[in-house]
């Protein structure tokens, strides 16, 4: 048996969540791509359709979900690339701040944007 | 503890017409995770016009939108999406143990199966932008 050519450490959970955003995002990410592309069409955006769309609980728990597992699933997946490439020591230490601060930033700012359209928590 | 590990010159690249259909495969996801994850940081700076009101993120989506090579890195994001969700399920399944002796070819049908989705949705990707 050779080496194992893994980033994820033997045991650790980076692993496990990375499958099951996967398989979460396979489904959302072709929802998201048909609901608007096919259905909608790009070009007939408007802010009101988006709000009409955001104002549904269903819809905007969906999108908050999407965004949140989406920025995860993306973030560990260059997190573990790099790790792969041999990024090790405070070189690894800083790449987990920035893309930690990085996920959080463009999560804040994907809920503001969903608020805006909603005009608040749609419950 | 995560580690690296010494794989020679498996990352060589002027070695890539000796690299198997599984090399590919992991060059082509690795690809399209930082095609996906550049795009998901655009796409919410774009999204986020719409904290500036209704009028400006409406104008600057159609305005988007009307641009011929707007449309045309869209069919590429589709793609790259698309190849990303087929390869994904690949792996997850893979992962669980199934289909591990036709790895290969099942990489070679998600980039069969990339290519018709993509080909078939151009004219809908296209559609109502002026060239």
């Amino acid at each position: 048996m050779a080496e194992r050519y893994t980033s994820f450490e033997p045991g650790g959970r980076r692993w496990l969540w990375q499958r099951l955003t996967a398989a979460f995002l396979v489904i959302v990410l072709a929802f998201h791509f048909f609901l608007l592309h096919f259905l909608n069409h790009a070009d007939e955006v408007t802010f009101a359709l988006s709000q009409a769309r955001m104002q549904q609980l269903t819809y905007f728990s969906l999108m908050i979900l999407f965004l949140i597992t989406a920025t995860f699933h993306g973030v560990n997946g260059v997190y573990n690339a790099l790790v792969n490439s041999g990024l090790s020591g405070s070189r690894k230490t800083a790449v987990k701040a920035i893309l930690g601060v990085g996920s959080l930033l463009v999560i804040i700012q994907g809920v503001r944007t969903a608020l805006a359209w909603s005009g608040g928590v749609p419950i | 503890m995560s580690q690296s590990y010494n794989r020679g010159l498996i990352e060589d690249f002027s070695r890539w017409r000796e690299f198997s259909a599984g090399m590919w495969a992991w060059i082509f996801h690795k690809f399209t995770g930082w095609v996906l994850v550049g795009y998901l940081f655009t796409h919410i700076a774009v999204l986020s016009t719409a904290l500036s009101g209704a009028a400006a993120y409406t104008n600057t989506i159609q305005a988007l939108e009307s641009l011929l090579v707007v449309r045309i890195l869209e069919v590429g994001l589709l793609a790259v999406a698309v190849f990303h969700i087929l390869n994904g399920v690949r792996l997850l399944f893979v992962d669980l143990g199934v289909g591990l002796e036709a790895q290969d070819k099942s990489f070679y049908a998600s980039l069969i199966l990339t290519g018709v989705i993509v080909v078939a949705s151009i004219p809908t990707f296209l559609s109502g932008v002026s060239i």
